[in-house]
């Protein structure tokens, strides 16, 4: 064979974007800065043993689609800190102050949180996920699904 | 409960359906690319008369328009088909040059019947109409802001206006007013100016994405729409921009359609219609099943030795896979049988488990508070 086909550098190149026919999203910039002062609040109310309180700021505040993947991991994070932080019997009633919007977002949250097991997460996301579950049917799983813009 | 179910013959899932102007003949597609048209005989009876069969690839959408007595199909193999019956029973196709390089999706008919409109994957929605002077049926385009697939079409009363829904996640209200074959219409609430193509309004399912828009319709004034999107969503519209939404906990609805000036009626992956209120304010109210679960029976005479079959094979004791509602599959479309999209008093549905049924509204109503018309 010729000495040109041994080099697969070409199959690096994306072809799709030349493509016109694409499908361009809308590209809606989030200001990650907003998610700054939630932290220390979040962060201050876990630490005075109010994990309820902290879970409803985190849920409201929390922005979707933010493209920088490090703030997506320390949202991740802080949101797996507050709810291995409520203990199971407050579980129900936490779910239950919250309105449709923040179940939806805490649903996301949940499937986040069982991509990245730690000791003894699983179990307790599995409480989470049954409690929500209850309340907010099978419609919130499939917005987990389907919603582009992940939490 | 549903009145009437039918199975027409062998055919798998029905994937549209289309009725005549007087109730009595069905065209329906068993996912194939042939269209079957059956007609009533007697009580119960259903008898195939036609089949249809021009496509050469499954046929996606049909519409049988009641005055006319056409019907129009069209396909994935980027054609269109208007079907007129002649004199001796037997029907004579026209095709229609959509200029689509992608399969066509859905296609309605106008409410005048002069024109119809196909949605399809080329992000193109083709405005047919049909043009004396050559004997023909002309395509016009609506591009632009067009970014995907349009999935549904549905029509303003006024003949002017269509709402498309879309795999972008938005749904739009769409000018397709072709000079040639009628007047200037009159102004609505969605605009005074209406050239062909012109772009009235743009609703975006959801700021977090939102899923896919499965069906989109207009209510019976035309002054709102509702559509259902794939993120198990219901929302309402008008034409002031106000949206409403309700996000539901059931499994996404595949098709929606007015049933009254305050309630919609749609269907999908649950396999049983759900009828939900709106309020003046266009606030929608949690939906009601149109059926309850049927029990389902587990035969009591299940052997042990099945018993622990399944149980090494599955998983499970009992194999139980019948669904607990009248359709065992998703429902694919719902046309209003008797009545119209302001007083609907029977509506019929097809579903992937190859049924018909039929769902008596006003009987239903006795034991549904929501279905009060």
């Amino acid at each position: 064979m010729a000495k040109n086909t041994s080099s697969n550098v070409f199959r690096t190149l994306d072809v799709d974007q030349y493509n016109e026919d694409n499908y361009k999203e809308d590209n809606d910039s989030t200001d990650p800065a907003a998610l700054g002062p939630n932290d220390t609040l979040i962060t201050s109310l876990l630490a005075a043993n109010k994990p309820v309180e902290a879970l409803t700021h985190l849920l409201s505040g929390a922005t979707l689609g933010i493209k920088d993947q490090a703030a997506r991991t320390t949202s991740l994070t802080l949101a797996m800190r507050v709810l291995m932080a409520i203990k199971v019997s407050q579980i129900d009633d936490a779910v239950a102050q919250l309105d449709n919007e923040s179940r939806d977002v805490l649903m996301k949250f949940i499937y986040r949180g069982f991509e990245v097991p730690n000791e003894g997460s699983s179990a307790h996301l599995l409480v989470w996920h049954e409690k929500v579950f209850t309340v907010a049917g099978v419609g919130s799983i499939v917005r987990v699904l389907t919603d582009k813009k992940r939490v | 409960m549903a009145a009437a179910v039918q199975k027409f013959g062998p055919g798998g899932p029905i994937q549209c359906h289309a009725w005549s102007a007087d109730r009595q003949a069905i065209a329906l597609s068993h996912n194939d690319k042939d269209v079957m048209v059956y007609q009533q005989t007697g009580q119960k009876g259903w008898k195939e008369t036609s089949r249809l069969d021009q496509h050469d690839l499954r046929v996606t959408g049909i519409d049988w328009a009641p005055v006319s007595g056409r019907i129009v199909t069209c396909s994935q193999d980027r054609n269109a088909y208007v079907w007129v019956k002649e004199q001796n029973g037997t029907w004579r196709h026209t095709l229609v040059l959509l200029r689509i390089n992608r399969a066509a999706t859905c296609v309605k008919w106008s409410p005048e019947e002069n024109k119809f409109a196909v949605g399809s994957g080329a992000r193109i929605i083709s405005i047919c109409y049909f043009e004396e002077e050559n004997d023909w049926w002309v395509a016009k385009h609506i591009k632009r802001p067009l970014r995907s697939t349009i999935t549904t079409v549905d029509w303003h009363p006024n003949n002017v206006l269509l709402a498309a829904g879309s795999t972008d996640f938005k749904v739009r209200v769409f000018s397709a007013y072709i000079k040639d074959i009628e007047q200037k219409p009159a102004a609505t609430e969605w605009g005074a100016k209406m050239p062909f193509a012109n772009l009235m309004a743009e609703f975006s399912n959801s700021l977090t994405g939102g899923g896919w828009i499965h069906s989109v319709s207009f209510s019976a004034d035309g002054r709102r729409i509702a559509w259902v999107g794939h993120d198990s969503s219901i929302v309402v519209a008008d034409a002031g921009m106000a949206m409403m939404k309700l996000k539901t906990n059931f499994l996404p609805l595949l098709t929606v359609t007015w049933i009254s000036p305050s309630s919609i009626l749609a269907a999908g992956h649950d396999c049983v219609p759900i009828v939900f209120r709106v309020d003046p304010s266009g606030k929608i109210s949690d939906g009601s099943k149109l059926e309850e679960d049927k029990k389902v029976e587990t035969p009591i005479t299940a052997n042990a030795m099945r018993m622990f079959r399944n149980k090494d094979r599955v998983g499970q004791e009992l194999l139980d896979s019948k669904l607990a509602t009248t359709h065992q599959n998703q429902i694919t479309e719902i046309r209003i049988l008797r009545g119209s999209k302001s007083q609907a008093e029977a509506v019929s549905t097809t579903a992937g488990d190859g049924k018909l049924c039929i769902w008596h509204l006003r009987d239903l109503a006795t034991t549904f508070e929501d279905l009060k018309l």
